[in-house]
């Protein structure tokens, strides 16, 4: 097993032909992904580079190919209208890697799919390793295994995943949540699903400061997941309040997403929190009784 | 983009929202033209994107013509002082000329993006006029929230019930779901993230008044209010802001700390975490820099070059994990932006692994360069050769 993502899912892309679509497709087609087709209005009836069919709508992708996962690389202006498309021809599963998606487009899209389930936008999309990847993480750190993990960031993700695959600490998902205020998937959604899952047996957060979703996630660790193994890290505590740092949640305000406020959330969960994220893989291996 | 007082009031005026008489004054000048032909009450007012105006003496009242010219030239002859978060000030460029109300009460209400229930939130207190931060830690059950089905959208009986929670004068009662039905098309029309009125004042008279506003406009919904480029080219950057897009980066992809070990990495993430590594490792960080996805040569130079010209940096770590960035890309630019550069040269740590990282550490190599193998060993190194100025 594994969240969200196995090797039957039917996954398609929308912008399949656009510069940064076509390369990750090519990519996720390297790495195993099942990738059944690809949408770009006006190119119906053609075959990308890689040989796979191009649709001009989500309608008839789903319809001549029974894909269920949608992958989205169009422009931000067009990121609400891909997910509307995909919610409306019944696709229940979207990974939104665009960047810079308007917060009232999220808004709308949220309140009007119920029954979706939306990763990111502007996030690197999840991987289930050995089985799958949608969005446009570099597969080869990744190695499968028992470790579940969430992530704000992406670039960060690998970071942490680099050090967990050299410690022979596998994962079973992957998914990077993204940055943005108004995100579908929060840490505490996926913790929902990892907690079900029997392939995973730890997990890996990475939050982030700014908000409040460490805090909601170490709230739910306490609640529902206590003899679970979960180690924490928190990005950016050394960046001075007022100040947003790239990301849009990444803003001090206030005593509330503070680093000072996460860590102790998490230590009153009993979730220890790695100082960097090379400490991560030896906190875990501890709470998991193994050795690295 | 955060607005200013006078901008975000012009919203408010174009969505219905109640606020005083006033006058935009770019000039002491204007001022004084605009009290002798409206005689009465006034008071001047710093428009500048800062808090704590009245605290620093950038609000002022007048009653003639004269009066107005005079606290306005104060008012403008010196910048908002420095604080924390902008440790340059801010200059005045312009005041607001502005009925004087005769406050009986004083509220405050706000609607913002909730990430948790991700839906958009109502906030209401009847203690309005302070900061609001301190009103929470002070009296946080004076306060109501809403969450407004984005479905449904905004409806009169929400407004009710937040004066009604928030035991709201009933002097206000009247006007508020109306009041609070503006601001939700304010905040939906023009895509704002915040519309905060602090205070929302009750005057002696019986009207609710705006009293002050507070907007900000997502920057990504930015491209559907081409209105907005006039007012954008009048609000302030700062300093690291101006030179973030002069180097071709995002507006807050760049900040300086004043430490000596400059650093650049691909993804906010990755350079937050590659600053708490400098941290760690007992460096001093000169900036966080976010080079952003597919980092070009050009791109690569224009960083080193901000980071050199800019920062006290003494060595320069550049620590990348390729996503939707390529290492060899990346490894491309290190190369020819120090071919190319003019700026002064400083030792480069430089630690390259994820998509294509064989042909960057290739690409490196031959160039004669060495990438280390961990962001840990690379913050060491930085940290080791700032400290001894000593170049690799």
């Amino acid at each position: 097993m594994s969240i969200f993502l196995d090797k039957n899912s039917k996954v398609f892309v929308q912008g399949i032909t656009g510069a940064e679509g076509s390369y990750h497709t090519g990519r996720m087609l390297a790495y195993g992904t099942n990738i059944v087709g690809g949408v770009t209005p006006g190119k119906g009836g053609q075959k990308t580079e890689h040989g796979l069919p191009v649709f001009n709508t989500v309608k008839e992708c789903v319809e001549a190919t029974g894909a269920t996962h949608q992958c989205i690389f169009v422009p931000p202006a067009g990121a609400a209208d891909a997910l509307f498309e995909a919610y409306e021809a019944g696709v229940r599963f979207a990974v939104c890697i665009t960047e810079g998606v308007p917060v009232h487009d999220m808004l709308r899209v949220v309140g009007a799919t119920p029954g979706m389930r939306i990763i990111g936008p502007n996030c690197p999309g999840l991987i289930s390793p050995g089985k799958s990847s949608i969005g446009i993480m570099p597969g080869h750190v990744f190695k499968e295994g028992n470790v579940g993990l969430i992530s704000r960031s992406g670039t960060l993700t690998y970071e942490v995943v680099d050090g967990l695959t050299r410690a022979g600490l596998g994962q079973s998902t992957c998914v990077g949540i993204g940055g943005d205020p108004i995100i579908g998937t929060t840490f505490v959604d996926c913790l929902r699903e990892f907690k079900n899952d029997p392939q995973t047996q730890a997990v890996v957060i990475c939050g982030e400061i700014g908000g409040s979703d460490e805090e909601d996630a170490a709230a739910f660790v306490k609640e529902h997941m206590a003899g679970t193994p979960i180690v924490a890290f928190i990005g950016g505590r050394n960046a001075p309040p007022g100040k947003s740092l790239g990301h849009a949640g990444a803003i001090i305000s206030g005593g509330f997403g503070t680093p000072e406020s996460k860590i102790k959330a998490f230590q009153a969960a009993g979730v220890p929190v790695a100082d960097r994220p090379s400490e991560i893989p030896g906190l875990l291996a501890q709470r998991m009784a193994v050795s690295v | 983009m955060n607005l200013m007082e006078y901008q975000g009031k012009e919203l408010f005026r174009r969505c219905g929202i109640p606020v005083p008489r006033s006058q935009h004054c770019k000039t002491p000048d204007e001022v004084a033209a605009f009290i002798e032909k409206n005689p009465g009450k006034w008071v001047v007012k710093a428009q500048v994107l800062m808090g704590g105006r009245g605290k620093a003496g950038k609000i002022k009242f007048a009653t003639t013509a004269e009066e107005g010219r005079k606290v306005a030239q104060e008012i403008m002859a010196t910048p908002m002082p420095p604080n924390r978060q902008n440790p340059s000030g801010e200059p005045i460029h312009s005041v607001l000329v502005e009925e004087t109300l005769e406050v009986a009460l004083e509220a405050y209400t706000a609607i913002s993006v909730d990430r948790t229930t991700k839906k958009p939130a109502i906030i209401v207190t009847k203690f309005g006029g302070m900061d609001v931060e301190e009103v929470h830690e002070k009296h946080p059950e004076s306060f109501a929230t809403f969450f407004v089905d984005t479905a449904i959208g905004y409806s009169p009986f929400i407004g009710r019930e937040l004066a009604f929670k928030t035991d709201l004068d009933a002097g206000y009662r009247k006007q508020f779901p109306a009041i609070v039905a503006g601001m939700y098309d304010l905040f939906f029309k023009y895509g704002a993230k915040l519309v905060e009125i602090n205070p929302l004042v009750l005057t002696k008279d019986g009207r609710v008044i705006a009293a002050d506003a507070k907007v900000e406009i997502d920057d990504d919904a930015l491209f559907r209010h081409p209105e907005f480029k006039d007012w954008q080219q009048v609000l302030p950057l700062d300093e690291d802001e101006t030179l973030a897009t002069q180097a071709g980066l995002g507006i807050r992809n760049f900040r300086r700390f004043g430490g000596t070990v400059g650093t650049m990495a691909n993804g906010a993430g990755l350079a937050m975490g590659t600053m708490d590594a400098v941290k760690n490792a007992g460096g001093e960080i000169a900036n966080f820099l976010d080079v952003g996805g597919g980092a070009n040569a050009e791109r690569v130079r224009s960083c080193y070059e901000l980071v050199v010209n800019h920062t006290g940096a003494k060595v320069f770590f550049v620590n990348i994990f390729g996503g939707i960035t390529r290492g060899d890309e990346v490894a491309k630019g290190i190369v020819e932006a120090l071919k190319t550069t003019k700026s002064r040269k400083i030792p480069l740590v430089i630690r390259l692994t994820g998509t294509n990282e064989e042909e960057g550490r290739r690409i490196l190599a031959d160039a004669g360069m060495t990438p280390v193998e961990t962001m840990d060993e690379g913050a060491k190194r930085a940290v080791e050769l700032a400290a001894s100025g000593v170049s690799s």
